[in-house]
């Protein structure tokens, strides 16, 4: 008898600690970036799909999936018309000052004359810029807005992806970290 | 008669009613077969700007282009599911708005019925329990009984 009344106090203390402590988590996935909207890359740990871009800047080579090959590459997919690349624009250039990391721009579904604009504008942090006017190779690496910045290892493998603009947390924490180790194996 | 007229220009402007959809007319395939297997497939991926919506409702840019590139793959002669495995394979599984039964998705096809089996069981042990006769109650003692009459035969306040 007593036991049953223990239980019927217990169990809604339970249930509420269950529910408690899963919401707790879900908040301090959130806190860390990973809100519910954010689909996950399924080319984590996969090769780079192909691709090869025109220069945005007629004396530059362009880009391919070969240039990959050897070194750290992160690829930034960034446009103009975008108006949280602005923000992340000004963090690009401390990645670019890492040595052992080259960051590409990739144009996407801009015009030439206004991406030049605007770098000429903010400054130009990349090694190179390419253009993507239809977004195809956007597609291929799972684009689904800008700004989206992918870490590539030496074989050119996406070690990492960041949906949204890059923050000061996550190039420090986690982006600049584990460019080294890659650099490093 | 003008009522009928009414009513007959009513039911015909009902019947050239086509619902809308975002696709424009400059994506939409020469080939009728094609675009009704183009359409069909769209309606099943997730515009992933929206998310709640399919590339064939969805407005977004990215909706538009992937609405172009599955009628480019199926003019290249793409089976349907070549052309979902295609996408699936470049935004994953979430772009899919019919989930498939994989091993991450098992919670979602059978979390309900393992929620409705538990709460079955604990209906049938609440109600068996109630349902069951008090066959621990002890009968009155003797005390118990008489006391019980007297304040049974007590007159009540409003009569005496």
């Amino acid at each position: 008898m007593r036991q049953a009344v223990k239980l019927r106090f217990a169990a809604p203390i339970a249930v509420f600690a269950l529910l408690f402590g899963f919401l707790a988590y879900r908040l301090f996935l959130v806190q860390q970036g990973f809100t519910p909207d954010l689909i996950p890359s399924v080319l984590i740990n996969k090769q780079a799909p192909q691709f090869a871009l025109s220069p945005l800047f007629a004396n530059e080579p362009g880009f391919r999936t070969t240039d990959l090959k050897g070194k750290v590459t992160v690829v930034n997919f960034f446009a103009s018309w975008c108006v949280p690349c602005r923000e992340e624009h000004n963090y690009l250039s401390k990645i670019a000052k890492v040595p052992g990391i080259e960051v590409v721009g990739i144009a996407y579904k801009d015009r030439p004359q206004d991406a030049s604009m605007w770098l000429a504008e903010l400054g130009d942090p990349y090694k190179t810029v390419a253009v993507d006017p239809e977004g195809k190779t956007g597609i291929d690496f799972g684009v689904y807005g800008v700004p989206e910045s992918y870490l590539i290892d030496k074989r050119g493998i996406i070690r990492f992806k960041q949906t949204g603009p890059l923050t000061p947390d996550v190039i420090d924490q986690r982006l600049i970290p584990l460019a080294n180790r890659l650099n490093r194996s | 008669m003008r009522r009928l007229t009414f009513a007959a220009g009513l039911a015909g402007c009902l019947a050239l009613a086509s619902p809308a959809f975002a696709v424009r007319p400059d994506e939409r395939l020469a080939d009728p077969k094609l675009e009704a297997r183009a359409h069909a497939i769209g309606q099943e991926l997730r515009c992933l700007v929206c998310q709640n919506e399919s590339i064939e409702d969805s407005d977004a840019g990215l909706a538009h282009d992937l609405r172009i590139l599955v009628r480019q793959r199926l003019v290249a002669g793409d089976g349907d599911a070549q052309v979902k495995q295609y996408i699936v394979a470049r935004y994953g599984t979430y772009v899919l708005l019919k989930p498939p039964l994989t091993a991450e998705t098992y919670a979602l096809w059978f979390g309900p019925l393992v929620i409705l089996l538990v709460a079955i069981a604990l209906a049938s042990i609440v109600y068996r329990r109630r349902a069951r006769p008090a066959n621990d109650v002890k009968p009155l003692s003797a005390v118990e009984r008489r006391r019980l009459k007297a304040l049974l035969d007590q007159p009540r306040a409003e009569e005496a």
